[in-house]
């Protein structure tokens, strides 16, 4: 059952530059580790991260093992209309999950 | 002549017992030791990854489980109501088991008798996320562990269990976080062991864990034989532990290093 934590500002004057953040939860799991029987515990990361502000894409990050569980993604736009920020987080064994936000700019 | 002259040394050594607890003023949270940037991550609710158990546990609340098939919610309606305050107290004297158990144990009990449900493995994301949640609604609050007097024959346990040295480094609870707080172990700040916001996001752990958990790898690292999840030992610890920050604030979920 993951689920995400989003903080977009709820209101902004146009032009503003505004602060994003975003907590996912995942495990990040880094493949690198072994049971106490030896066997590899299976990489199982979060390995792509999206943002788009109506539509069109304002932020992207690649993922990689070193990055801690629950990966605190934040960013900085600038606010231009109102509208509906969508995120979009992918990874291993079919991950998949997305959320959203709206912003009213005046 | 010879019971006054024991009472004499009972007295001195109650006093130097005493001697070495931290005043009442001086006592802090393991927040105010953080740095400025984990300070930050618990402060914001969306920074904070101990929130996102806080979500599974309120979507556990609400969902159905055991033969009974009932939710925690079906009996304690609005978590937001019915459990406010409800961690500041524990543990707490459980009657029927005639010794203090801690709030996991409480919602395990609660499975048992009331849902039918198959209890909740110590650490698992399911227990941490109800325990969590259920603690959440008491943040801000003061703990007030230690009302009940059927209590007070445990938190004495739990006092001398602190107190006691033991493992290959020979070391007690209170040799560090009684006696030695405001120094450093290996660069990392010792604290005062105040269990004021458990569960805890630890970064070094990437995960919620419980208060046992935490007693578990202290008593790991003195070299001693940790006690097993659930065992009276570490309630009556977690009991001590809580009537000693008695009046300290809630912070669940906590975040620290």
């Amino acid at each position: 059952m993951p689920s995400a934590l989003i903080n977009v500002p709820a209101k902004a004057k146009r032009g503003d530059v505004i602060e994003i953040k975003t907590l996912m939860s995942h495990i990040m799991e880094t493949g690198y580790r072994h049971t106490a029987s030896g066997a590899v515990v299976p990489r199982d990361i979060i390995t792509n991260f999206i943002c788009r502000y109506n539509g069109a894409e304002i932020f992207r990050a690649d993922l990689y093992p070193a990055i801690a569980a629950n990966p605190f993604i934040t960013f900085f736009t600038t606010a231009t209309e109102s509208g509906k920020f969508e995120f979009e987080w992918t990874g291993d064994k079919g991950f998949s999950e997305t959320a959203s936000a709206v912003i009213t700019v005046e | 002549m010879r019971l006054a002259f024991c009472l004499a040394i009972l007295a001195a050594v109650a006093g130097a017992a005493l001697a070495t607890e931290i005043p009442q003023a001086a006592r802090r949270s393991g927040y105010t030791f953080m740095t400025p940037d984990t300070k930050a991550m618990q402060d914001e609710d969306t920074a904070n990854p101990g929130m996102l158990f806080v979500l599974d546990g309120e979507a556990l609340w609400k969902r159905k489980a055991g033969t009974a098939d009932k939710a925690c919610a079906d009996c304690h309606n609005d978590a937001r109501i019915s459990m406010k305050g409800i961690a500041a107290r524990y543990p707490a004297f459980e009657k029927a088991q005639g010794k203090p158990i801690d709030l996991e144990q409480r919602i395990n009990l609660c499975r048992a008798n009331h849902q039918q449900a198959s209890p909740l493995t110590y650490e698992s994301r399911e227990l941490l996320a109800l325990t969590a949640y259920v603690a959440e609604q008491s943040r801000g609050m003061p703990i007030e562990t230690d009302g009940d007097p059927d209590l007070a024959s445990f938190v004495e346990k739990g006092h001398a269990l602190f107190m006691r040295r033991q493992g290959q480094l020979n070391l007690a609870c209170a040799n560090c976080h009684d006696d030695n707080w405001d120094k450093k172990l290996a660069g990392s700040a010792i604290t005062q062991a105040q269990p004021t916001g458990y569960p805890i996001y630890r970064l070094e752990w990437q995960s919620l864990g419980s208060l046992q958990r935490r007693l578990r790898a202290c008593i790991t690292g003195i070299r001693a034989q940790p006690y097993d999840y659930g065992s009276p030992e570490l309630v009556e610890l977690e009991l001590y532990l809580m009537t000693r920050a008695r009046g300290m604030t809630i912070e669940t979920p906590a975040v620290r290093p």
